[in-house]
């Protein structure tokens, strides 16, 4: 890439990789970037640290324009909008669109024509303007130094071209050794994202092409954790991810709890392995991360890249417990834990667990009115430190017999009950 | 920054020092290989919302001409070897000045059949980036020989030194609701002359249906 004219910098962590846009922006004199849709520009809070700067960063993204708009957070990788409705972003159009460029048009209605048409105007005077834009980059190339971004509204080639000054992120994994090795990456990630044979946009550039495009060429290379998960053998795997967000599409808890739910910029299966990776064990709602997984493993039956994210996520929870094992109050999972394991460590101590949970079962439908889908009956309120997990879900109530019980009582079915 | 770059380097180093570094060749699986790979390609850009016309070499120039809207300003790059009646020449327009041109006829570098994709590496017959990205309508002239049938038959034959584009429909976006919508940032209108040396027909969106 120097070779070709670019100005290539590294940074070891977020705040490396901002002070050096910072200072490019500052060198240009520019109050405003145009961004592309990327992760790990958001990773590493780069709109933040511009708006300290005085610097503002539009996203031109459609959906990140929405969010950035609605002055929410993204929930998902691909369509980071997906959780507002139409009628919620026309609001948003009206409302904010007229702050920062371009007002809404005032007959602005809620279909998707409308609204994209109006994204592209307001758009389209920032494009024009801006003097320089900052990129994220899907793949990057050992051998030509190429930068690859795979997109389809065209607001990357619209900010990889039009502006003077380039700036572009890239996560140190991106790195595909030689330019034929892209070959299979740019059939998996339109496929495995969209389900389309090829996105309608991939742009690549290789430094500065003189007379095309803009004349000044950062990059910045970035560590921010990169290294410390290349350092976990079984976690290294999660850096091949190319975020096609195929495994948050088939995650049953993803579907459930929404991106929000994951706090960090990369949800669902590949977040919940990445992030601790990345950040290590230690804050709690990092160490949560690994357990929000039934191991159901359809993440690892989509994944393209073969990333097994359900050996991940057990290797990961074991660090989480391994880190914890000496915290001088045992958590209450531990203590159920433990006292599950001790009950069934010895057919009669389960069997003597099972009657007394068939009297709560018979105690507990009593008082819970409710019924499950399927008519299972559904526990009440638990008392004690049970409530907070019953205050937002239903309990099924323990059934009234135990199977070890029936088998007793009907031979395994061959009695009639 | 070297402290850093030699910092990361070696945490690199470090975290690998259990792997063998022989890098393993990666073996790309082989492409398709339509017995027909014109009829594939135009079936291929077309389904993604383009246009396509197939025409013969002598048609080109008004195959060109019936795609543009009358009385439209039109920019040719200085390379292009189609004859555009009433068409200017870039000359290095400004973004603003560009935003006031309606369409755009180029060559291109290559066609992809599998993935109807055609693949731009701006070239004097493809001109600049912008070019092909601000006006709303873009016309590219395909021709039979660069057509080939899939991603990894593409790749050799391009140069990484230049840019590159490549384009797979118009412009499109499925971020509200997931309701695909056509031509948000780039030209909403993609039409792909193509030239094979047969009677020109056309196949368009509407050409498709039950098929
Ligand atoms: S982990 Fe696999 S399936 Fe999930 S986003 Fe990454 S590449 Fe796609």
């Amino acid at each position: 890439m120097t070779a070709r004219g670019a100005v290539v910098h590294w940074a070891r962590d977020a705040a490396d990789a901002n002070r050096v846009i910072v200072d490019v922006a500052r060198t240009h004199a520019v109050d405003e970037v145009v961004k592309v849709k990327s992760m790990v520009t958001q990773e590493i809070d780069l709109n933040g640290a511009l708006a300290d700067a005085g610097i503002a960063a539009w996203e031109t993204d459609l959906a990140e324009l929405i969010v950035q708009l609605g002055d929410d957070l993204p929930s998902h990788i691909l369509v980071p909008a997906i959780h507002r409705n139409r009628a919620e972003i026309r609001e948003i159009f009206l409302r904010r669109m007229h702050e920062v460029g371009r007002p809404a048009p005032t007959e602005l209605t809620d279909e998707p024509v409308v609204l994209a048409a109006a994204a592209r105007e307001h758009l389209r005077e920032k494009f024009l303007r801006a003097r320089m834009a900052v990129s994220g980059a899907n793949f990057a190339v050992a051998d030509t130094g190429t930068l690859v971004v795979v997109e389809s509204e065209g607001n990357g080639r619209m900010c990889l071209t039009l502006p003077e000054v380039l700036v572009s992120v890239v996560g140190i994994e991106k790195v595909v050794p030689t330019f034929a090795e892209l070959d299979s990456l740019l059939r998996l990630l339109p496929r495995s994202s969209t389900g389309e044979r090829m996105n309608p946009y991939t742009s690549m550039w290789t430094g500065v092409t003189p007379g095309d495009g803009p004349q000044e060429v950062h990059v910045v290379l970035l560590d921010n954790g990169r290294t410390r998960a290349l350092a976990d053998e079984v976690g290294r795997q999660a850096l091949r991810c190319i975020r096609c967000s195929a495994c948050l599409n088939v995650c049953p808890v993803y579907e459930r709890v929404g991106g929000h739910a994951y706090g960090s910029v990369y949800p669902g299966p590949i977040g919940a392995i990445l992030n601790p990776l990345l950040k290590g064990t230690g804050d709690p709602q990092t160490d949560s991360l690994p357990y929000a997984s039934s191991l159901c493993g359809a993440c690892f039956e989509v994944c393209p890249v073969r990333i097994d994210i359900p050996e991940v996520l057990v290797h990961l929870r074991t660090q989480v417990v391994d880190a914890r094992r000496d915290d001088s109050v045992p958590k209450p999972e531990a203590v159920a834990m433990r006292a599950a394991g001790y009950a069934f460590g010895n057919a009669r101590r389960l069997r003597w667990a099972e009657r007394v949970s068939g009297l709560a079962g018979r105690a507990l439908t009593r008082f819970g009115r409710s019924r499950l889908p399927g008519g299972r009956a559904a526990a009440g309120r638990l008392p004690g430190p049970g409530a907070a997990w019953t205050g937002a879900r239903d309990l099924p109530a323990p059934p009234r017999e135990s199977f070890r019980a029936w088998w007793r009582r009907t031979k395994g079915g061959r009695v009639d009950e | 920054m070297s402290d850093a770059r030699s910092e990361i380097l070696s945490r690199v180093r470090d975290a690998l020092a259990d792997v063998d570094p022989a890098a393993l060749p990666v073996e790309s699986p082989p492409g398709a290989a339509p017995t027909d790979v014109l009829t594939r390609f135009a079936e291929r850009v077309a389904d993604y919302r383009a246009e396509v016309v197939r025409c013969s070499p002598d048609e080109v120039a008004a195959r060109v001409a019936d795609s543009l809207v009358e009385g439209s300003r039109v920019v040719v790059p200085p390379g292009l070897d189609v004859d555009v009646a009433n068409a200017f020449v870039d000359e290095g327009l400004s973004a603003a000045e560009l935003d006031r041109v309606d369409a755009v006829v180029t060559a291109c570098r290559l066609g992809i059949a599998e993935t109807g994709t055609i693949v731009l590496d701006h070239e004097a017959d493809q001109g600049r980036r912008a070019i092909t990205l601000v006006p709303d309508r873009h016309i590219c002239v395909v021709r039979a020989e660069q057509v080939v049938a899939d991603v990894p038959d593409a790749m050799p034959r391009l140069d990484p030194g230049r840019p590159l584009t490549w384009i797979s429909g118009p412009s499109a976006t499925s971020d509200i609701e997931l309701e695909r919508v056509e031509g948000v940032h780039g030209p909403r209108t993609l039409i792909v002359v193509l030239v094979d040396g047969n009677q020109s027909t056309s196949t368009s969106v509407g050409d498709r249906d039950g098929s």
